[in-house]
């Protein structure tokens, strides 16, 4: 398990998304999923810094698990800015014209379309984001 | 991300290589705003663009608004994961891709 507490700022993006392919890199990740997991990590954690905290900042706390049976790769997000939990976000329609579209929604969307699992639950004043993905 | 424009009257071609992300959307994002002026041809090409994601798409999706106003725009060489991501998304519809 590696772990990571950090500021939620587009700053660290980075970071979290080199901890995460090099996490999946020594499990001998296909390249082409590892590029759909940053995709996914990205979205989650920009959401974070963008919208958790308001104008104000905080951290984010990112756990990263490889597991084996199934084979796969499981993260969860944790921040302790306001309740948000983006799976009751309604999907964007995305049979719309260029000029009808809305493009919010779409981030989260990728991720559900790119993950297996994902679940998300209020603790402990604390959102918590899960999403497991096998490989 | 590097972005490189060469422009031939109204014609523009933007060169993109690197990813499409959060970080380097904005710089994008200001290219567009700028620069599309009198521009009747816009070319975005993808060759070297390893992923897009959705702060890279709005900026794609905000160039399309811009073209469709002044005139044709087209994505060029996008490789198999991008291509993905413009399936998933539905922009496969609203951006016109040449395969």
């Amino acid at each position: 398990m590696r772990e990571l507490d950090i500021a939620a700022i587009d700053d660290n993006l980075n970071t979290v998304l080199d901890l995460v392919s090099e996490e999946m890199e020594k499990m001998d990740c296909p390249p082409k999923i590892i590029i759909k997991m940053t995709v996914a990590v990205e979205e989650i954690f920009v959401n974070i810094s963008h919208y958790a905290y308001g104008e104000g900042t905080g951290n984010a706390k990112i756990l990263v698990e490889t597991k084996e049976d199934p084979r796969g790769i499981s993260i969860t997000f944790i921040d302790s800015g306001v309740p948000y939990d983006p799976l009751k976000k309604e999907d964007p329609d995305i049979n719309l014209s260029a000029e009808e579209r809305q493009i919010g929604g779409l981030g989260i969307y990728m991720v559900k379309q790119t993950v297996d699992e994902i679940d998300y639950r209020y603790e402990d004043g604390k959102n918590i984001l899960h999403v497991f993905k096998s490989f | 991300m590097t972005i490189n424009t060469k422009q031939e009257g109204s014609k523009m071609t933007i060169t993109l290589e690197g990813r499409l992300d959060t970080l380097t959307a904005p710089e994008l994002e200001e290219v567009i705003k700028e620069q599309l002026h009198g521009i009747t041809d816009l070319v975005f090409d993808l060759k070297d663009i390893a992923y897009v994601s959705s702060a890279g798409l709005r900026v794609l999706l905000a160039a399309q608004k811009v073209m469709n106003r002044q005139g044709n725009m087209v994505i060029r060489n996008a490789n198999e994961d991008v291509m993905e991501i413009f399936d998933v998304t539905g922009f496969v519809d609203i951006l016109n891709i040449e395969s």
